[in-house]
């Protein structure tokens, strides 16, 4: 497929939990290949529902999914775009079930068909390249925060997607993880949306940043890099800021 | 959380090829469980313990799982002496001990300490993981196998839930108490485990999804059988064969 094509597209979806208060309201949106899209917007705005509904675990109430240019609907059309997107999700706990590393980074693999062999290999490849090579028979439980999100993002990128679906990748990590990470995921050559609340790490790994409110995305264009003044110590010296 | 105890070892039982060691442990369990002759059990007992000996495990430990089983079977030895009918053997006050309740209850300790040894040295020698593989080789039911492992991977997480919780109420000064308001809380706390504990599952079940998960639980690892598990697996098998044998010629 080339650049530019849709991937993604929702159109007019509005879903409830509980049948109340509709939490996407008619809510329309698109991804093409290549795009690189932040999504910020108060707790419980939807965000995650929005991800949630894009893999086909939620079902909207009404509208239409298409993705990869082929109308979603039914378990067995999200089981395939599943295998082409995916999704990191809030809680690293969630993702990683396996006693193992590598047993859980494997897990996608073997999912996809591979033999236990290319999924072993596949996994200590993953895992080599987020710089966790020595982490393959470490217990999953006990890896510290900043570990299990490394390793959650080995377990997705180890299925070779073709977008990504990040909620909260920086979230509750120490600066050094979060600057990890953040190189990590803008070196990336995916698609992404990733559902963020600190603005200097989208600033750095997207491209436009649409907001969520009201049950709707739009594109924010209060949010652009501006400069600003500051104090801090030795402040007259020349320096440089990394972000 | 759940300790892997004796699952890391380097003795000959360890080396083992856990899909026989599993098997073993089967035949060996049902064929004591069922029988009844005291020369049969004892001789199991013996089999059990030099295989803890085999697989160089601390007797300390051993004895301590030991402790906890012979608890239970301590009130077996307070009621079944007195409810069996049968030839009397001693009286405690109005209380009159039959011969046979007394061969019963012994009869049931050897069986369950026979097992139990052999169970220690067979399977707790296992790592959790490699007996989930084990069973799945062993076409065990793939939800059993599922059970088994996702309640290793969890029981930790929902423990960490619960000391979340507690913390949470031991800081805004709960303190437990023999009145309604300590129940009451230790019921919502109950609940709310319960609660969080399904959201978890339901959450995990989505991420597996994500990941093309379809019902079938894909293994990475394979095992090999040796010459040495070829020839403990024979030698298990005689000395199983020679307990029915023991077992038979007693009724016989």
């Amino acid at each position: 497929m080339e650049r530019d094509s849709l991937i993604i597209s929702l159109e007019d979806i509005s879903f409830s939990y509980s049948g109340d208060k509709l939490v996407l309201d008619h809510l329309s949106f698109q991804l093409r290949r290549g795009d690189r899209i932040g999504l910020v917007g108060p707790n419980g705005s939807g965000k995650t529902t929005v991800f949630h509904i894009i893999m086909g675990l939620l079902r909207p109430s009404s509208g239409r999914i298409e993705l990869f240019g082929k109308p979603a609907r039914e378990e067995e059309e999200f089981r395939g775009a599943r295998k082409r997107i995916g999704l990191l999700f809030q809680d690293a706990d969630d993702q990683l079930f396996c006693p193992t590393v590598l047993e859980d980074v494997a897990f996608g693999p073997l999912n996809l068909g591979k033999s236990p062999e290319e999924a072993r290999d596949i996994a200590s490849r993953t895992l080599a390249g987020l710089d966790l090579s020595g982490f393959e028979n470490r217990i999953t439980y006990k890896l510290s925060g900043g570990e299990k999100r490394l390793v959650s993002l080995a377990t997705v990128l180890a299925m070779d997607p073709e977008v990504l679906l990040l909620d909260e990748p920086t979230n509750g990590l120490d600066e050094q993880t979060e600057g990890k990470i953040t190189d990590i995921l803008t070196g990336l050559d995916l698609s992404c949306i990733f559902i963020s609340h600190n603005l200097d790490f989208l600033m750095r790994a997207t491209d436009s940043i649409y907001a969520m409110a009201n049950g709707k995305i739009s594109l924010d264009e209060a949010l652009a890099a501006h400069p600003h003044i500051h104090t801090h110590e030795f402040g007259r010296l020349p320096h440089k800021h990394e972000r | 959380m759940i300790e892997e105890q004796f699952s890391a070892g380097e003795s000959i039982v360890h080396g083992l090829d856990p899909r026989i060691k599993i098997i073993v442990a089967i035949l060996f369990s049902v064929v004591v469980a069922v029988s009844s002759s005291f020369l049969a059990l004892f001789t199991a007992l013996a089999v059990s313990l030099s295989l803890i000996v085999l697989a160089r495990l601390s007797a300390k430990a051993v004895f301590y799982r030991l402790l906890l089983v012979n608890g239970l079977i301590l009130f077996l030895w307070l009621l079944l002496p007195f409810t069996f009918k049968g030839e009397a053997l001693f009286t405690i006050g109005p209380l009159i001990g039959t011969r046979e309740g007394v061969l019963y209850a012994s009869q049931i300790t050897v069986k369950c300490n026979a097992i139990l040894l052999a169970m220690i040295a067979l399977v707790a020698t296992i790592p959790i993981f490699t007996l989930g593989h084990a069973m799945s080789q062993l076409h065990f039911p793939d939800k059993i196998i599922h059970l088994f492992l996702f309640t290793y991977r969890y029981i930790h997480v929902i423990f960490q839930e619960y000391h979340r919780l507690t913390n949470a109420m031991k800081i805004r000064g709960f303190i437990a108490r023999t009145n309604i308001h300590t129940y009451r809380s230790y019921a919502y706390l109950v609940g709310m485990l319960l609660v969080k504990s399904y959201d978890r599952a339901e959450r995990v079940y989505e991420a597996m999804l994500c990941r093309g998960f379809s019902g079938r639980y894909y293994a990475l690892s394979r095992f090999s059988i040796k010459t040495g598990d070829i020839l403990y697996l024979s030698l298990m098998l005689a000395a199983i064969l020679g307990l029915v044998v023991l077992q038979w010629s007693a009724i016989v």
